[in-house]
């Protein structure tokens, strides 16, 4: 029952009054190896959920940051198959934090969703977004991923008005990704208070926690969207950690997690910080 | 004098797409959430536009007097002596204003843009024949307008890089991935993302995610149905088969939808093969590819066994893209229409006979077609009409060509 995962884990962290943090990393970034230790570092140093970003060659809703993860992590070999054995090896060590993949659609389509999802699940995978699979698209893909028992976290964003959620929440479970800006991802950045209403709104059609993402970058952000929604996603300062690392000849995996250290400091101490 | 529209039959090929914009697998809307009710937008503000009088009145006005249509249906004479078969006509997309067919679906989409608000406009270019039409209409309508080109595009095409920046247009170099034609179609698409209030995103392929093929094509249908009326006159016949080349696809969908009813007309598609078929360097996504999707469409695709894209090649930068139109991918399938490809050599070959024989200097793209014409005349024979779309005029092509006979000008 790997969607008793995502549920497990709001369920614990609503009864602590806190949100989550969730990190995003590409997967065989910036090689398999150092990736499965960042990945394995991850629960220790505050990640409360993982978003494992699987490689594809045209990002198109990805600003530069992702776009040049994905390419480091396909020039180092990395494959849709690849992704699932890291997930399996960090599954060997870690049984309660969610894995939720995130990517573009066609590595599915050349797998076969049915084959791909019981992979998946095999994996520890729990959730799954597809950015460029709206739910107009989705059936084939949700009927999969319902067979495996693998979550579709859908996505809606500040143009999803009242008439367009319930299509958007049709299938949905898991969690609602809140996209909190018109853009692609690390490019602008996201106003707790122009959230909040929108959080309240998708909360309230969905009954499900909601995620904010794509545009949290720093501590103090990821700390101002924690006292608003059920989960702060960051991505590109992540992925940006690996290539400045890099490019100083620094250790990766230790400046990845110093700074999932700070963001999820951050977020543990937003709701405390708040009057009741 | 058109024919009145075919009943909509379970054999009516040209009544795709579907109301969720499928032809058959192929088509459909694969965009990120944010765009999705921009799409859909489009998609009703367009059918509105089907049935707006003045909308019509004016589009029809401006591709008479600002584009210079009908184009002419020409009898190339010397190269039907030539190949010594069916007869060939060319239809003179080459002769429009801005020198292609591109300019026919832009007229149609920045009156669109314009009836719905849109004060921004963005394209993506590959050889910039459609960046030079965009920005050709947008300053026909003082609208500022941005083209997103891969930088390595813009290094091999620099005199469209003047004329967008001459007709006003903004360049943007594109440097991610391979900085070419996909690339460019990326970006845009990232700033049609982020800019969804004002902008308006001129898609010059009949590619992309649903209403696009469509509205490209039925803005591009018009070369098909002057083709139709004037073949009639000239013949008296229907052609037994036309003919275009094939990257996204615009040219050849818009050639081809008045005759997909026909079932005398053999439709033929042609593919850049690059290097050839042989190699991994080619252009061809429905003869070296296999389905799945990008840009907002399920289609033929160049890719790997992981399913990342990979580069196409083409001599003709205007071919060099690793899709294909859904309708096209869905005609191939159902077996309407028959996609031939032709390599570089056999296009610069074609592209020098046709300058020589009939005094016409062809776009490389076209002389992707020009290079099946022999075969398919003689298939076709004595007696029979061959109409090809001569798409575009080389004028552009003249230093890739010179480069590639060793000459320098």
């Amino acid at each position: 029952m790997t969607k008793s995962r995502i549920e497990a884990r709001f369920a614990a962290l609503k009864a602590q009054d806190r949100a989550a943090f969730v990190a995003y990393v590409m997967a065989g970034d910036p090689d398999r190896a150092t990736s499965l230790e960042i990945l394995k570092g991850l629960p220790a140093a505050g990640a409360d959920l993982i978003e494992l970003g699987f490689p594809f060659s045209d990002p198109m809703a990805e600003g530069p940051p992702i776009q040049k993860a994905a390419q480091r992590a396909l020039k180092d070999g990395m494959t849709l198959k690849g992704v699932l054995d890291l997930a399996a090896e960090f599954r060997q060590g870690d049984d309660a934090t969610p894995l939720i993949m995130m990517g573009y659609l066609n590595p599915l389509v050349t797998w076969g969703f049915e084959a791909f999802a019981q992979a998946a699940a095999q994996a520890g995978i729990d959730g799954l977004i597809i950015v460029d699979c709206p739910p107009e698209e989705a059936d084939p893909l949700a009927d999969a991923l319902d067979a495996a028992d693998i979550s579709l976290i859908r996505l809606a964003t500040p143009t999803t008005d009242d008439k367009r959620l319930p299509v958007v929440l049709r299938r949905t479970s898991g969690f609602v990704y809140y996209v909190s800006v018109t853009g692609v991802t690390g490019a602008k950045e996201a106003d707790a208070e122009a959230v909040r209403p929108a959080v309240a709104r998708i909360r309230a059609a969905s009954g499900l926690p909601v995620a904010v993402g794509f545009g949290i970058r720093t501590p103090e952000r990821a700390g101002a969207i924690a006292q608003v929604a059920d989960a702060a996603v960051v991505g590109s300062a992540l992925v940006d950690e690996v290539a400045e690392a890099l490019a100083m000849n620094e250790d990766v995996t230790g400046r990845v997690l110093s700074k999932v250290r700070a963001l999820a400091e951050a977020v543990r101490r937003a709701r405390t910080s708040l009057p009741a | 004098m058109n024919a009145p529209t075919p009943p909509a039959t379970p054999n009516d090929f040209a009544a795709y797409p579907d109301a969720q914009g499928r032809f058959g697998q192929f088509g459909g809307r694969y965009v990120a959430e944010t765009l999705m009710p921009l799409v859909l937008d489009l998609e009703a503000a367009y059918l509105a536009t089907r049935e707006d009088a003045a909308f019509q009145a004016e589009l029809s006005g401006l591709l008479t007097h600002y584009v210079g249509r009908p184009s002419p249906l020409y009898f190339a004479e010397r190269l039907t002596e030539h190949f010594g078969g069916a007869k060939i006509y060319f239809k003179r997309e080459d002769l429009n204003h801005t020198g292609a067919h591109k300019i026919n679906n832009c007229i149609g989409q920045i009156l669109l843009a314009r009836k719905m608000g849109k004060t921004r406009i963005i394209a993506e270019t590959g050889a910039g024949q459609h960046g030079v039409a965009t920005a050709t209409v947008c300053a026909r309508f003082g609208l500022p307008c941005v083209v997103y080109m891969g930088a390595v595009d813009v290094e091999r095409q620099k005199p469209n890089v003047f004329r967008m920046n001459l007709l006003g247009a903004e360049v943007t170099p594109v440097t991610s991935g391979a900085s070419t034609l996909k690339d460019a179609m990326n970006e845009a698409l990232r700033d049609w993302v982020t800019n969804v209030e004002d902008t308006y995103y001129l898609i010059g392929s009949a590619a992309g995610p649903h209403p696009y093929p469509m509205m490209v094509r039925d803005f591009q249908a018009i070369m098909g149905r002057e083709i139709r009326d004037q073949i009639l006159e000239a013949e008296g016949r229907l052609p037994d088969a036309v003919v275009a080349c094939v990257g996204g696809g615009s040219n050849a969908i818009g050639t081809f939808h008045p005759f997909l009813n026909d079932e005398s007309v053999r439709i033929i598609g042609v593919e850049a093969a690059g290097d050839g078929m042989g190699t991994d360097r080619h252009a061809a996504a429905i003869n070296g590819g296999r389905p799945g999707v990008l840009h907002g469409n399920k289609t033929y695709l160049l890719q790997d066994a992981e399913g990342q894209i990979t580069e196409a090649h083409s001599i003709s930068a205007g071919l060099d893209y690793p899709g294909i139109g859904p309708e096209h991918s869905w005609l191939h399938d159902v077996g309407r229409a028959q996609y031939l490809t032709a390599t570089d050599i056999e296009a610069l070959d074609a592209f020098k006979l046709c300058a020589e024989l009939e005094g016409i200097i062809p776009a490389l793209e076209s002389s992707h077609a020009i290079a099946r014409l022999p075969d398919i005349a003689r298939e076709v024979g004595k007696g029979g009409v061959v109409v090809m779309n001569l798409s575009g005029r080389g004028d552009k092509d003249v230093a890739t060509v010179a480069d590639h006979l060793g000459r320098t000008i």
